[in-house]
Order: C-alpha cells, then sequence, then structure tokens
C-alpha cells in the first residue's frame, strides 16, 4: 500500500440532537479509487461537507497530503489539490463552458485584471472540452446543458485546478446509462495518469468493478473499510443496508 | 473573446465624444442641469453595477458613501480651512475617491460575509448609520442646520460647465473601469461568485478578496460623484446628501437597462432621469414623479425582467441564428440543437 493522501479521524458533527456524523475515521490512499458508500442518512455527503470545508466539524481531525487540515477552506483546499463535485451538478450557468473552466485555474492576484480568457488557459480549456466531448459548445452558456453534460462540465472543470484527489459525490446519479459509462471511462483514464478519487455512489455495480478499497459509514461511522469482495460479504455491512 | 471590440470601441467613442460637445450644442442652463445630474445618475448607477450586477451582491447602502463623499468636499473647504475653492475641489476628487475605497474595505469585508437580502438589509442599515453620524457629528456637519459650501466663482453663463465635465469624468472613470473589469480575471470571478458562490469557493476563487476589490472600486466612485453633486448644489444637509433615494433610483435604472452588462446602467439612466425631471416638471414640485418611479420598476419586473440591453440582446442573437422567439427555459431543454449552422465559424 502506498501513502496516505487523504487521512480523516473522529470526524463529528451534530445537527442539534442527532450525530449525522459520528467519530468518523478513514483514509485515502494515495493512488486509489475509494467508495464511501452507507445507507441513506449514514453522513457520506454531510462528510463530504466537512473534508472540503464547506461545514465546519464539531470535532476530529482531517490530514492531506500529510498536514493537518486545521481550519478547511474550500478555496484553500483547492489550490492545494483536494476537489470536489457536487450531487446537483453545480456549473455556473451564466457564463460560456470555457469560461466554467478557466475561472477554475488557480491565478495570482496580480493577473487579476488581464484579460479572462488567456490564450494559453483556451487551449488548455479546450482540450478538456474536447475529451469530454463537450468542445462544440466551447462558447455557449452553461445553462443550456442538459443534467448530464452538466455534470460532465463539473466534472472537467475541477480537473483544471490540476487536482491530486478529486471527491465525487454521487457522479452517476440522475444519470443516463450511456453517460454513466463516459463517467466512468473517465475515472478510469485520469486514475491511470495518477490521480486519485473518493467517491459517494449508490450504483453498486459501478462501486464494486471500479472502486477498491470500499468504505462503509452507517450511523455516521465508519463501520468497514476493505476490497469490495470482502464488503460486499461483511455481516455488519449487510444488516446495515438490509436492516436487521 | 477579445474585450475590446471594433463596434464596442466606436460605440463608445461616439456616445463619450456627444457627451462631452453636448453642452456646447445646448447651452441653455437648465438642459445641462438635467444633464448633469443624468450623468451622475449614470455614474451611481455604473459603480453600483460593478459590485450588483457583476458580484450579484444587491447594495441598498451606496448612498452612505455618496453622502460621505459629499461631506469629504464640503468639510474640506469649509471649515478645514484650505483656502479657496474655484477648481481645487474637482482636483481633490481622486484622493476623495481613493480614501472612501480604502475606509470601505473594512465594512465591505464584514458586510460581504452576508449575502442575498441579509446583504441589502445590512448595507441598508449602514446608509441610516452615516446618516445619522452626519446628523450627530456638529462640529464636522453642522447637523440638521446643513454645510454651506464657498461659492464657486464661475462665469454665470458657463457656470454649469465644469460641474458638467467633473460630472462627465467621473462617470467615464467609472464606465471604462467597467468594461474593463467586465473582461478581466476579476470580472470572470465575480460572475462565477453570482452564479453560485459556494461553488465558486470549490474551485479555488478567491471570492471574499475579489468582492472586497469590486465593493471598494464602487463605493470609490460613488463617493467621487458626490464630491462633485455637493460642490455643485453648494449646500448639503444629512437627509439630502444620505438619502436612500440615491441608491433607489441608481438600482433603478441597473435594473432597467440591464444590470451586468457594461451599457445597461447607462442607458437606464439615460431615458429615467431626463424622464423624472420631465414628470417633476409636469406634476409640480411634488413627489408625485415617486409614482411614476414605481410605474416603472413594476412595468420591468413585469416585462423585461433582464433589462433592455440583455433582452435587446437575446432577440438579436436569436434572429441571427436564425431560431425564432422563445422563452429561455425552451433553450436548455433542446441543448444539441442550439448550434446551428449559422453560428459555426
Amino acid at each position: 500500500m502506498s501513502a496516505t493522501l487523504l487521512g480523516v479521524s473522529g470526524l463529528t458533527k451534530r445537527f442539534g440532537g442527532v450525530a449525522a456524523v459520528n467519530g468518523c475515521s478513514f483514509q485515502v490512499d494515495e493512488g486509489t479509487i475509494t467508495a464511501l458508500i452507507g445507507p441513506n442518512g449514514s453522513g457520506k455527503t454531510t462528510a463530504f461537507n466537512m473534508i472540503t470545508g464547506y461545514l465546519p466539524a464539531d470535532s476530529g481531525e482531517v490530514t492531506f497530503a500529510g498536514r493537518a487540515v486545521k481550519r478547511p477552506n474550500p478555496t484553500r483546499l483547492y489550490r492545494a489539490g483536494l476537489t470536489r463535485t457536487f450531487q446537483q451538478a453545480r456549473v455556473f450557468p451564466g457564463l460560456t463552458l470555457l469560461e466554467n473552466l478557466t475561472v477554475a485555474i488557480s491565478q495570482p492576484w496580480r493577473t487579476l485584471l488581464r484579460r479572462n480568457v488567456a490564450a494559453r488557459d483556451r487551449e488548455r480549456a479546450l482540450t478538456l472540452l474536447e475529451e469530454f466531448g463537450l468542445e462544440r459548445l466551447g462558447d455557449r452558456p452553461a445553462g443550456e446543458l442538459s443534467f448530464g453534460q452538466r455534470k460532465l462540465l463539473e466534472f472537467a472543470t475541477v480537473l483544471m485546478g490540476e487536482p491530486r484527489l478529486v471527491l465525487l459525490d454521487e457522479p452517476t446519479a440522475g444519470v443516463n446509462p450511456v453517460m454513466v459509462e463516459q463517467i466512468e471511462r473517465h475515472v478510469r483514464e485520469l486514475h491511470a495518469r495518477g490521480l486519485t478519487f473518493l467517491i459517494v455512489e449508490h450504483d453498486m455495480h459501478l462501486v464494486m468493478r471500479l472502486c477498491n478499497p470500499v468504505i462503509v459509514l452507517d450511523g455516521g461511522a465508519t463501520i468497514k473499510q476493505g476490497p469490495p469482495a470482502e464488503v460486499q460479504s461483511d455481516r455488519a455491512v449487510l444488516d446495515a443496508y438490509l436492516g436487521t | 473573446m477579445s474585450r475590446l471590440t471594433r463596434t464596442g470601441v466606436l460605440r463608445a467613442v461616439v456616445v463619450f465624444g456627444a457627451l462631452a460637445a453636448f453642452p456646447f450644442v445646448f447651452p441653455a442652463q437648465w438642459i445641462v442641469n438635467i444633464a448633469i445630474f443624468t450623468l451622475m445618475y449614470a455614474g451611481l448607477a455604473t459603480a453600483w453595477n460593478l459590485l450588483g450586477g457583476f458580484s450579484g451582491y444587491l447594495s441598498l447602502g451606496h448612498a452612505a458613501f455618496f453622502g460621505v463623499g459629499a461631506y469629504a468636499i464640503a468639510i474640506a473647504f469649509t471649515h478645514i480651512g484650505i483656502g479657496g475653492s474655484g477648481y481645487k475641489p474637482f482636483f481633490a476628487l481622486p484622493l476623495v475617491g481613493i480614501v472612501v475605497a480604502l475606509v470601505s474595505v473594512p465594512i465591505a469585508w464584514v458586510a460581504l460575509r452576508v449575502r442575498a437580502a441579509t446583504f441589502a438589509i445590512v448595507t441598508l442599515t449602514l446608509l441610516f448609520v452615516v446618516q445619522q453620524l452626519a446628523f450627530n457629528l456638529h462640529h464636522l456637519t453642522h447637523g440638521s442646520q446643513g454645510l454651506a459650501l464657498p461659492p464657486p466663482p464661475f462665469d454665470v453663463s458657463t457656470f454649469e460647465q465644469p460641474f458638467y465635465f467633473a460630472m462627465l469624468g467621473v462617470f467615464a472613470l467609472a464606465f471604462f473601469t467597467c468594461w474593463w473589469v467586465k473582461g478581466s480575471k476579476l470580472g470572470l470571478m465575480l460572475f462565477s461568485i453570482r452564479d453560485d458562490e459556494d461553488r465558486a469557493r470549490g474551485v479555488g476563487v478567491r471570492v471574499t478578496g475579489a468582492k472586497v476589490i469590486a465593493f471598494a472600486l464602487s463605493v470609490g466612485f460613488t463617493g467621487m460623484l458626490g464630491g462633485v453633486w455637493a460642490y455643485y448644489i453648494q449646500f448639503i444637509y444629512p437627509q439630502f446628501a444620505v438619502d436612500p433615494l440615491i441608491t433607489i433610483g441608481a438600482v433603478l435604472m441597473a435594473f432597467l437597462g440591464g444590470k451586468g452588462t457594461v451599457w445597461g446602467p447607462t442607458v437606464g439612466a439615460f431615458i429615467l432621469v431626463p424622464a423624472q425631471q420631465y414628470m417633476a416638471y409636469k406634476l409640480g414640485a411634488s413627489e408625485l414623479y415617486l409614482l411614476g418611479y414605481a410605474s416603472v420598476f413594476l412595468l420591468i419586473m413585469l416585462f423585461l425582467p433582464r433589462g433592455i440591453i440583455p433582452s435587446i440582446s437575446d432577440h438579436l442573437a436569436r434572429r441571427r441564428s436564425g431560431r425564432p422567439d422563445e422563452p429561455p427555459g425552451a433553450v436548455a431543454s433542446a441543448p444539441r440543437a442550439t448550434l446551428p449552422g449559422g453560428m459555426a465559424p
């Protein structure tokens, strides 16, 4: 096993009396496609939100690339190489596809008043759009895209920051089967190029063929972390899903 | 993608050329007087647009900074005793703009922590805070008695002209800043914040910095316009210098012309201010023109919710691409059908 890229320990979040995430601990090793699964309400998205700095944790620690993340902040984490997508496929509807991508290139302050889409950035964005089959729509506003296309665009956008770890929140939810295959292909290709993934997903077939290891959450805590075959036959996991 | 298209530059040269020639073509004082207020509101709406239109943070408190600019000029040229007046207050304007912008930074940093309606209310509160300060810092502002500036020593026949060109200058500065920002990385950041701020944070956009810069630029120009205004009307008091109607007017113009566009606020001001003055003449000095304002606002909301410029440019784009007029929602359902041959390069 290679080095731990993301470490989560004792992560907890309470909403009133309900502990959405309760002492959740797991790690994501560099170069893996790790899945985070669990029944509805088991705290997957809440854990995502805390790791990426959208939601302050009540307690617990997150380390990324060997460093403790003291006050998680989405912007700083993105610039450090940790990025995420959203379940609802969030894009900037008023910006063109090219602008959606270029705005995600981390720029220093001194270039603030330079042209919005520099020639070099445009090239990079076009290459990426081509990979995702969206190049014909480069100058159209993203608001015109279908839901599936938005998922692809969102995925492409987070790659502009040259991340090391990408958190995908239900990448295939509400997407047609052809596009599910396309998304899977992109994950595999990017993984082959050295990118690490942490994926929340409900499509178990996809999880079992794509991801290793698989982390299972239930009631806000980790109940199992291991290879897919082992997880599938685990008593506690079956109980969590089927309810006993 | 280039920010300076030939038609864009040509349009700006023609409009600003015409504006520079205007007081010589129509020298009548009452016309230049209306033109001065038109330019002032064009500047205010354009400056407001830099924050409200671009980043989506709808400020209702810009009049606070207008008042600060007005009082800065008034106080500097009355009892602080920078001798004389003449053209001097005009030369002090850049300093006023910079000081107002710098003072606004900590205020912006706090106010911009809240969004949407809360931000509007926070900025509105700020307006009343400044108004109360103007009432109560009696030794500086003379409170409700008001503050009289030294009379400008300009020739009676061309008295309005220096003020006209000062307003035009500040308006032009705000306009070209807006234009430049729209085509810059800062503009891209602001638009991403307007569309989805949380997502913008998630793709590395430094949202707080971008918002604070836009706020400071926006209120800096607003303060400069307040300074010219104070010198022009020569007598200011708190309700008048820090007047919610100034903000409401500017916001209304930006909405009418099309917020988030470069020309929209200007178009809105050029329609509304002369119309308002006309109504004021026709309806007497009452505040009946406010009814006119309200009706215009209702009509915009009902028929042109996005403003004049976006509605026209959408219509033109559709005509050019050979598509019939259709509601914007219909486009989203057929994304693959929206690139007809005419659009291909």
